[in-house]
């Protein structure tokens, strides 16, 4: 099955861990990512900081333009850093794998696992 | 056994040229020409991929032929899995085959679906109860529970929950949930009244318990569970009185109670303890069994009661095991004593018409009459039971007092 997974992190509670620990594990992610190459499928990315987001949103009142706004289209202080597509037997094994993910030792941190709508199956 | 890195037009004729013959070969195999068509089509993801990173392997067709079959296998798995659900998950429920129920109590109990959906997916898909039989146990309007339900197996299916009992790591913490939601259906069923619907729910929660301890007969907690079940279940039919009031253990018949399922529970728990293992289970059962070994009330051994809930406390350090340890420290140290903790768990267990109900009890015995009656009334007003109601209307008739 495929699976989308969502890395989300809290920017406010990331600025308490030290620069080196924050790179150790940068590392840890590097790794980690060669040691389960067989798992993902393509597509995924890291993401550019929230601070670089800009939301299309649909207008308040019906039928006027959709607006552009500066930032995230959500309000929550858990913010997506990036995602990857896996592709594995069953919901056990993404949990299996997602419980590895190094950034998982930082408080804040989430993985959201969210099956991939698979057409004609 | 790599010979080097071909750009990617180079590598996409390479590609075109095996695929077409592995589709062919594999439709012939497995006698369906959309999985092998798809299987093929994902092994040519996964070879551009790799062979773009680790260059080209020396064999290329076999390498697309045997991730082609290997994916393809994967989907024909997954699909009679989804057959499996689907048939499982019907609104007939199939008398599967016990391991197969059991891997559907894992998946109906997995950790990703919300606990009321476990314990509502578990009476439904694993008992057959009706929509409305559970609605009307944990009074939920009926169309409440059709949705969680409905929610619940939808999950299932599109989450990619398995149907597999699990092994390794997991299976601690997999057992605990399914065993949670056992012991809640257990509870449900508890204070019916005799042949009852409700009643019945229990039975099958005992049932249930039966069922994972036949398929996993070396896991302690699980053996202490159905000892657990059937010791209560062995007290059921002296539970209420004939009016529907609550009996409290030291006032039941105990000549009624069922010597055959008691002296099972006793085996079953000889059995777990063999384990060296304890766990919350096995320690309620443990306390279970000491009420059904004692002759009379008077006789009951309290010491050993209260030395088991120290014992507990260490697995399960919640209010209710504490309030449960106060009582037998009334017995073995006097009410006093145990006053003076059940006031302690006033805070947390405030709405909880229990905790009040045994202050009442206590202050009573120690001839405080005004306060006993306050309590037994705020223990009235929380029961939510009728058998405890009825019970606590004749405390505050008689023993506690009117000012």
């Amino acid at each position: 099955m495929k699976y989308v997974i969502m890395f989300t992190s809290r920017p406010d509670l990331d600025e308490a861990v030290p620069r080196e620990r924050q790179e150790a594990v940068y590392q840890e992610i590097f790794g980690w990512f060669d040691r389960n190459g067989d798992k993902f499928a393509n597509g995924g990315a890291e993401l550019q900081p929230v601070s670089t987001a800009t939301t299309v949103k649909a207008a308040d009142s019906p039928g006027g333009k959709p607006v552009v706004v500066d930032g995230p289209f959500s309000e929550a202080k858990e913010q997506i850093g990036g995602f990857s597509i896996i592709d594995v037997p069953d919901l056990d094994a993404a949990i299996a794998l997602v419980r590895t993910w190094p950034s998982l030792a930082f408080p804040g941190v989430a993985v959201e696992i969210r099956p991939i709508v698979e057409h004609g199956e | 056994m790599t010979d080097g890195h071909l750009p990617d037009e180079a590598l996409a004729r390479l590609v075109r040229a095996e695929a077409g013959k592995i589709a062919a070969l594999l439709t012939r195999r497995i006698g369906d020409f959309d999985i092998a068509e798809e299987a093929v089509q994902d092994a040519i993801v996964a070879a551009l991929r790799t062979w773009r990173r680790d260059g080209v392997p020396a064999n290329p067709g076999g390498w697309l032929a045997l991730a082609a079959r290997r994916r393809a296998i994967d989907r024909l798995r997954r699909r009679t899995r989804g057959e499996t659900l689907v048939r499982m998950l019907a609104d007939e429920p199939s008398a599967g085959e016990p391991d197969d129920r059991l891997a559907m109590l894992f998946a109906c109990c997995h950790p990703a679906l919300a606990p009321e959906t476990r314990l509502a997916l578990t009476l439904r898909a694993v008992l057959g109860l009706t929509t409305g039989q559970i609605a009307r146990a944990f009074l939920v309007p009926e169309a409440t529970l059709a949705q969680r339900i409905v929610r619940g197996k939808r999950k299932i299916v599109s989450a990619g929950i398995s149907l597999t009992v699990p092994d390794g790591a997991d299976m601690p913490s997999r057992l605990d949930d399914v065993l949670t939601v056992t012991y809640l259906a257990y509870n449900a069923g508890y204070l019916a009244a005799h042949a009852s619907p409700a009643a019945e729910l229990a039975e099958d929660a005992v049932w249930l318990a039966d069922l994972i301890c036949a398929q996993l007969p070396r896991e302690p907690e699980a053996l202490g569970l159905l000892a657990l079940l059937l010791l209560l279940q062995s007290r059921a039919g002296t539970r209420l009185d004939a009016e529907g009031a609550l009996v409290p253990l030291n006032e039941q018949d105990r000549s009624s109670w069922d010597g055959a399922m008691i002296a099972r529970a006793q085996r079953i728990l000889a059995r777990a303890a063999a384990h060296h293992r304890p766990g919350r289970y096995q320690l309620q059962a443990a306390l279970a069994a000491c009420h059904a070994d004692a002759p009379s009330a008077r006789a009951t051994d309290w010491l050993q009661i209260l030395t088991l809930y120290d014992l507990l406390l260490r697995y399960d350090g919640s209010p209710i095991v504490r309030l449960n340890r106060a009582v037998a420290l009334a017995e073995v140290e006097g009410p006093e004593l145990a006053l003076h903790e059940v006031e302690a768990l006033a805070l947390e267990l405030d709405g909880y018409y229990l905790l009040h109900a045994t202050r009442g009890e206590l202050l009573s015995r120690l001839d405080r009459v005004n306060e006993a009656h306050d309590a037994n009334l705020r223990a009235y007003e929380l029961a939510t039971h009728e058998s405890e109601t009825l019970l606590l209307e004749r405390r505050l008739g008689s023993r506690g007092g009117r000012r």
